[in-house]
């Protein structure tokens, strides 16, 4: 129903009367611009919607909300793997997603890629790193990225966005069950001729919600009262278990 | 069916979770030992990040040893005055366990000191076990009477202490220091520890076997709950989620499993228990030399 409604909603704002001087050239919607993660949370879609004036093409990037990661490099000790070198990564986004109407080396020109950060190898990482690289640091950057890519969070390749009609665009948002907690900004660029065109934004939040923010929350904030409660729940349990089974 | 867990901030299959709980269950009451030395690796192999597996399976030791004490309280196999002093040293022993887990965390190699630590322990424990068991199969017509354990430089120790229960007149700084030692195990590997503590008190401190086990629960409860609390404060990362699945399918499984226990011979089972324990060292060691599918592992910082 949300996402009829949401529908309806930009088709209407599209065909609505010639709109006033300076009005956006780009309109987006989302279904649900809040996410929940609830006990039974194992990932979710979403669809954003949106509407151009005129023609062209459409890149919708997804971000996370950031944080610092450290990376490590494996090296191999007398026969056995030991964790060696890292490097520490600031602000680095926890989830990150492209997606285009068509393959974006066909549209779009690569300083405007580089700018923008639209695409992995465009995606700006810095590093605060004190003192002397390990050897081959840039190894570390794909390093990250390459784990990234393997929990999900970040994108193998470039998604689909759908043209309805001329001017009405479709494109599917997945999060995986592992997704951060945050806010989320979705970003989308409007292209024409090389050139960007029109940019609109809209935020996300994924947040934990009920008996998985409760628990979390209590975790983290009373941490104290977690661990004894932890205790005597398992005390409680084993007892009960105990009790149960020497009846029957 | 899916479930969230908080801490480990990922989903799970219930029924996978379930299942091994109730596996390790049934081994636990097949061979009457508490599994958190297989649980723990078992764990890791499924996703779950190694510090919160570690944590999570103190919890759930909590539950399975309180559930296991009160059968041997009822019989009076609890000698409470040794199971003080070892849970003395046990609370020194795991809290500066959790400590250097978390030094260790920080420095990046926490997961490699955990699986080293159950490649040499559970190697040392397997092998002693196969050769110990094969050696009692051979030799099970022949009524060979036990020895007494027999006096050494231990027993020179000062501060003896008598142990009415144990009929034992020991220096107590034995039993501190194997309680310290079995606290520092449960702490990094995130197990009771009882796979160390009762051979350790069979040959080391020289009580008898009908205390042994009632005794090693007892202390246990109070290490594993030390652990439970000091790495809810330190790192968060126990996952009450996560114990209350493993420790509903454990109660069924260790059930079930005393129940089979019942009807194997000692030797066999010992054998048996022998062979688990080094294939999962096997699988460990095997994770340690062969080439990492990456080389690069990531970690939150701050988080």
């Amino acid at each position: 129903m949300r996402r009829l409604a949401a529908f309806l909603a930009l088709i209407a704002a599209s065909l609505a009367a010639p709109a006033p001087a300076g009005a956006r050239d780009i309109t987006i919607d989302l279904t649900d611009p809040i996410v929940s993660i609830t006990t039974g949370f194992s990932g979710t879609d979403l669809l954003l919607y949106g509407a151009v004036k005129e023609p062209g093409d459409v890149v919708v990037v997804v971000r996370g909300p950031a944080e610092d990661q450290v990376v490590r490099r494996k090296e191999k000790v007398a026969g056995v793997w030991i964790n060696r070198d890292e490097i520490r990564f600031d602000r680095v986004p926890t989830f990150y997603r492209v997606s285009s109407n068509r393959p974006l080396d066909e549209f779009l020109p690569h300083e405007l890629a580089d700018r923008l950060q639209i695409g992995l190898k465009n995606l700006d990482i810095q590093t605060s790193h004190w003192g002397p690289l390990p050897h081959d640091p840039f190894a570390f950057r794909e390093g990250l990225i390459r784990n990234l890519q393997r929990q999900g969070l970040y994108m193998k390749e470039v998604g689909d966005v759908v043209f309805l009609s001329e001017n009405l665009f479709r494109t599917r948002l997945s999060f995986p069950a592992n997704v951060s907690v945050g806010s989320f900004t979705i970003e989308v660029y409007l292209f024409r001729a090389g050139k960007l065109a029109s940019t609109a934004t809209t935020l996300l939040t994924v947040r934990k919600f009920g008996f998985e923010a409760q628990v979390y929350d209590l975790a983290h904030r009373f941490s104290l009262i977690y661990g004894v409660l932890a205790v005597v729940i398992a005390v409680v349990a084993g007892w009960a278990a105990n009790a149960a089974f020497r009846k029957g | 069916m899916d479930i969230y867990l908080p801490i480990a901030e990922m989903s799970v299959n219930v029924f996978v979770i379930f299942g091994m709980g109730a596996a390790v269950g049934f081994l636990s009451g097949l061979f009457g030992v508490g599994g958190g030395f297989l649980m723990t690796p078992l764990l890791i192999f499924v996703g779950i990040p190694p510090a919160v597996a570690v944590a999570t399976e103190a919890n759930q030791i909590v539950a399975a040893s309180v559930s296991g004490v009160l059968a041997h309280w009822r019989r009076g196999n609890v000698d409470l005055k040794m199971g003080m002093v070892l849970l003395v040293g046990g609370v020194i022993g795991s809290s500066f366990g959790v400590w250097l887990f978390t030094f260790l965390r920080e420095l990046g190699q926490v997961d490699l000191v955990i699986r080293l630590s159950y490649v040499v322990f559970l190697s040392i424990i397997g092998a002693l076990m196969l050769v110990e068991s094969v050696r009692a199969m051979m030799a099970r017509r022949r009524d060979a009477p036990r020895r007494q354990h027999s006096h050494n430089w231990l027993h020179g120790l000062p501060f003896k202490m008598r142990f009415r229960r144990s009929r034992l007149y020991i220096s107590a700084l034995l039993p501190l220091g194997v309680g310290i030692f079995v606290g520092l195990l449960a702490a990094i590997m995130g197990v009771g520890g009882g796979f160390v503590m009762v051979p350790a008190m069979i040959y080391l401190l020289g009580m008898p076997t009908s205390v042994v086990v009632g005794t090693s629960l007892f202390q246990i409860i109070f290490v594993t709950a030390n652990v439970t609390v000091l790495q809810s404060v330190t790192n968060q990362t126990v996952d009450i989620v996560l114990a209350l699945l493993l420790l509903f399918g454990g109660v069924i499984g260790a059930q079930i499993g005393a129940r089979f226990g019942a009807k194997i011979h000692g030797e066999q089972l010992r054998g048996m228990l022998a062979v688990i324990v080094l294939l999962v060292c096997g699988k460990l060691t095997w994770d340690l030399f062969t080439t990492p599918t990456d080389i690069f592992t990531i970690g939150a910082v701050g988080h």
